[in-house]
């Protein structure tokens, strides 16, 4: 008897390796012979390399060899960005592995050191002389542009990367013509992903073959094994990547880093394996941040709050160099989602990429979509201060109307489908809103600061269509693919080219197979992240694993229900049309008792003794998904906050989140991504910034300084869900991994600046810590 | 310079000998071969490295592998023998508490230390006493849910 479980709330199939401490994660695999490398970096966000002197490392204990650049030099190639949007004069300055002339961030690689202990070789790190000659540093995105700014790349003037425009309508006449008009200037201050497992690389190069074989803290490792190629020069087909268990990666394990390529070089060079771990300090100084935004944005509106138009300039910090996605992050996922989920007729954009002595910037979850949200959630509530009208209301009377199968916004994109206001009602219904607003003027009235947020989202995901992809600069296709294989005993491998990493995609792609051919979800072994026994696929990124793997499994699953059905037919000596199918068995219609299982097929098909003319052997399909749309999920939070006047201390104490991504494989994982999902976006509104000092030094460099959400700091999240299908997917899916991050971050600080702005206080950068706030209460108090 | 060590490790006699200044952490995963305890930071904030030694609870990488000679240290695999599980392990995987799992190990261990020093605690308890191990993917409530699950299993109410 078959579960029936596609949309339940299955516990994972992952999880008993996990909790017995029994996963391999690539940190924890030895290789015989295997060798320690470790990193020098530079202490400097910005200076000239006079001199490199390795050779006091070389006779150091357990080491085995010393590189520099000048051994990487003509052997490595550049790391590549592989995001290059057209139109906006894109520069791309070449990204060395190992800095041989010059650094531009804390934490570039100039040598490396590979041992026979990882103690070892970080101690030889210290007997490494370098000479640098330090250059003016450069931080803050929109400094970095102006005239007069110190150069990081000799060929980008200005540091400019790139002028990415957006225009749709006329955003002057709407401004012109406007009786209300707001504006601020937001800053998206860096961010810092924090996967719980440090990234890592183990690479094992064979001469006598030529293959190498990389372990990789990976979210695409088939994106790896091209970049690897690229990089390194081994042809394509002799590298095989395998991402094993991976820590999490929120965005930072998507790009192709140096010292992966590094590693790689060592391995290659000494011919036996060579592994490198970052520290967690490493980590902070080198692993991909995320945001880096000063967005100067106003909005144009009605008397009666009805928006009508909405400009915007984005200076977008990208760090020293750029890294693998990081052009298309702040425009093509942010720009095109400016109009949120609101008829707004007008919006023109310019977003400056621009280079900073800082890390590389690249996608960290949600990925253009939280600075696209928070400015105009911001703007929002601005508009609604300026009319006199409540926050929801003026969202109520601006969301798109209800709309199944296609809307076009002024962006230039066409949302799959959408309920806007029903999931409105459902968070405010949930949140009890009126009841909060009552307390809050009660609150008021006690001299108490209550605040209560609310945002409407809509985001971009299923990334996406190959030729959109094409057209926007992407290096790359964005379909995935799966094979499903049906062994002689009934049970199935479904092997898929993207790269789950704690998304628990083992046990909702089981789910779609059980639910597609109905086979028991135990019978179903998921196998994803190794490029030798995976089809080709893009990666798990951008909410898009579920939407566009899960929907070539179901492709691929429905070929094999047609095979099946065909081959129950030869057996049971009816015509194809005339057999029906249930819960894992195909039957002559009218006579249930005469039927064959899919088991029955399964070993039927595999030792073909009885096949009809002209059917192949084997009962196994493959799909390749390319998707006609992104999908677009949305919703509606709400946040409740109270500030200590006296201490600016914010006490977070309700957050009600409605959700909707269409339909729901396993609904008890699409509420543990909001509530992660949430959680990564209160850490930016309330405690998380990276922070550089003007020397361009991280301040911000350890878990110590770096402030993340822990569990006493958080009140339990109230998710709800509502479900508008899909209408191009063929299981109604949307995606749900970076919702609840883009939701979360303006719904907290539209709370907290709603607390208030009864005190006067108009604006506070983000994060929203103590001092700040309390800075600004009192300067409002002195002002006023 | 090395020195020679002995740790019971899971109720296994472990010997090896040293530098002075090998963390126990990496003793563990280096020596003994067990690396269900993680390293994820380098300054005793995250609680990945979290075992238990001599009973109480311990950061492993604040401890040098010397200052746990002769000591009994025991690590998530030592909890269960990984069919059979512990009831934190059923109650995590019940749950949904894990995502990605590299916090697991730690977390359970810390959690265990909690409900030995408190077996009822109430949910707030638990959110305190567990902030000493970050998550970066549950946003810790179904961690939260699952402590209070075991706790009742185990008796504790």
């Amino acid at each position: 008897m078959t579960t029936r479980i596609f949309g339940s709330g299955i516990r994972r199939r992952e999880d008993p390796r996990l909790i017995t401490g029994r996963a391999s994660y690539t940190d924890d695999i030895k290789l015989p012979g295997m060798l320690h490398a470790a990193i020098l970096r530079s202490p400097y966000a910005h200076a000239n390399i006079r001199s490199v002197d390795a050779s006091g490392a070389a006779g150091q204990p357990g080491v085995v060899a010393v590189y520099t650049g000048e051994d990487t030099d003509g052997v490595l190639n550049g790391l590549p960005c592989a995001w290059l949007i057209p139109g906006s004069d894109l520069k791309t300055p070449a990204h060395p592995p190992v800095a041989k002339d010059k650094v531009r961030y804390v934490g570039d690689a100039v040598a490396v050191v590979v041992a026979e202990s990882r103690y070892q070789a970080e101690d030889a790190l210290e007997h490494i002389a370098v000479d640098y000659e330090p250059l003016d540093v450069v931080i803050n995105p929109k400094a970095a542009a102006q005239d007069g700014a110190p150069q990081i790349h000799e060929d980008v003037p200005n540091n400019i990367a790139f002028t990415w425009a957006l225009a749709g309508g006329d955003t002057d006449a709407a401004f012109a013509d406007a009786a209300v008009t707001v504006g601020d200037t937001i800053t998206l201050q860096r961010l810092i992903a924090n996967p719980m497992e440090p990234r890592s690389a183990l690479a094992q190069w064979s001469a006598a073959t030529g293959e190498l074989t990389l372990w990789n803290t990976s979210q695409n490792p088939h994106i790896a094994r091209f970049l690897t190629c690229v990089v390194t020069g081994v042809p394509e087909h002799k590298i095989r990547v395998i991402a094993p268990e991976v820590g999490g990666g929120f965005g930072s394990k998507i790009p192709y880093y140096a010292d992966e390529a590094i590693t790689a070089f060592c391995s290659m060079k000494l011919g036996v394996p060579v592994k490198w771990t970052e520290t967690r300090s490493e980590n902070y100084l080198i692993t991909t941040q995320g945001r880096d935004h000063i967005e100067e944005v106003e909005m144009a509106a009605t008397s009666d709050g009805v928006i009508t138009g909405l400009r915007t300039t984005v200076y977008a910090g990208l760090g020293g160099y750029l890294s693998t996605a990081s052009p298309g992050v702040p425009t093509i996922l942010h720009g095109l989602m400016y109009s949120g989920p609101y008829n707004i007729p007008n919006i023109s954009g310019t977003v400056y990429g621009v280079f900073n002595n800082g890390c590389p910037v690249d996608a960290y979850r949600g990925a253009g979509r939280p600075e696209a949200t928070t400015l105009i959630e911001r703007l929002v509530d601005l508009v609604a201060a300026a009319v006199g009208q409540d926050p929801a209301e003026v969202r109520r009377k601006n969301l798109i109307p209800k709309f199944e199968n296609g809307h076009d916004v002024a962006t230039g994109i066409t949302y799959d489908s959408g309920d806007y206001e029903s999931a409105l009602d459902s968070c405010l219904s949930a949140a009890g809103y009126e009841a909060l607003r009552a307390e809050q003027a009660q609150a008021r009235a006690d001299g108490r600061c209550v605040g209560i947020g609310v945002s409407s989202y809509v985001e971009i995901c299923g990334l996406g269509p190959s030729q959109v992809a094409g057209a926007v600069g992407f290096q790359g296709g964005l379909w995935e693919s799966a094979i499903i294989r049906f062994y002689p005993t009934g049970k199935v491998n479904v092997m898929v080219g993207s790269s789950p990493h704690g998304q628990g995609e083992e046990t909702t792609f089981a789910q779609i197979v059980a639910g597609e051919v109905g086979v028991d979800v135990d019978d179903v072994e998921v196998l994803h992240g190794d490029t030798d026994n995976t089809p080709m696929g893009w990666g798990t990124y951008g909410s898009r694993t579920t939407a566009v793997s899960g929907a070539a499994i179901a492709v691929a699953a429905r070929k094999i229900k047609e095979k099946s059905r065909a081959l129950a037919a030869h057996l049971l000596e009816a015509a194809p049309e005339d057999i029906e199918y249930e819960d894992g068995r195909f039957f002559v219609r009218g006579s249930p008792d005469q039927h064959k299982t899919i088991q029955d097929i399964a070993l039927m098909a595999n030792v073909a003794w009885n096949m009809p003319e002209g059917m192949e052997p084997g009962l196994e399909a493959s799909a390749f998904y390319d998707p006609p749309n992104f999908t677009y999920p949305f919703g509606a939070h709400v946040a409740v906050v109270e500030v200590d006047p006296e201490t600016g201390h914010i006490d977070l104490q309700r957050y009600v989140a409605v959700d909707d991504c269409g339909v729901q494989i396993n609904p008890m994982i699409v509420e543990g991504q909001v509530h992660g999902g949430v959680v990564q976006g209160v850490g930016p509104a309330l405690w998380e910034g990276a922070v550089y000092d003007d020397d361009g030094q991280l301040v911000t460099g350890s878990m110590l300084d770096y402030a993340l959400p822990r569990a006493d700091l958080l009140p339990e999240i109230e998710v709800h869900s509502n479900s508008t299908p899909s209408p191009h997917h063929p299981l109604g899916v949307k995606g749900i991994g970076e919702a609840g991050t883009i939701a979360s971050t303006p719904t907290v600080y539209n709370a907290v600046m709603d607390a208030l702005r009864p005190l006067g206080v108009t604006r506070v950068d983000m994060p929203l810590t103590p001092e700040k706030v309390w800075r600004a209460i009192n300067d409002a108090r002195n002002g006023g | 310079m090395t020195v020679p060590v002995e740790i019971t490790i899971n109720g296994k006699a472990c010997a090896g000998e040293v530098e002075e200044r090998q963390l126990l952490v990496h003793f563990i995963r280096e020596n003994a071969g067990l690396t269900g305890t993680k390293v994820g930071c380098d300054t005793s904030q995250c609680g990945t490295c979290t075992v238990q030694l001599d009973g109480v609870s311990a950061k492993s990488c604040t401890v040098l592998t010397v200052q746990a000679s002769g000591s009994s240290v025991t690590t998530i695999e030592g909890i269960s023998d990984g069919v059979d599980l512990h009831p934190l392990q059923e109650a995590f995987w019940n749950n949904h508490g894990l995502q990605c799992g590299f916090c697991t190990p730690g977390m359970i261990m810390a959690a265990s230390e909690l409900l030995r020093n408190n077996p009822s605690p109430t949910r707030e308890e638990i959110r305190h006493g567990l902030e000493g191990n970050i998550c970066r993917c549950t946003g810790y409530q179904n961690i939260v849910s699952a402590v209070e699950d075991a706790a009742g299993k185990m008796g504790g109410r």
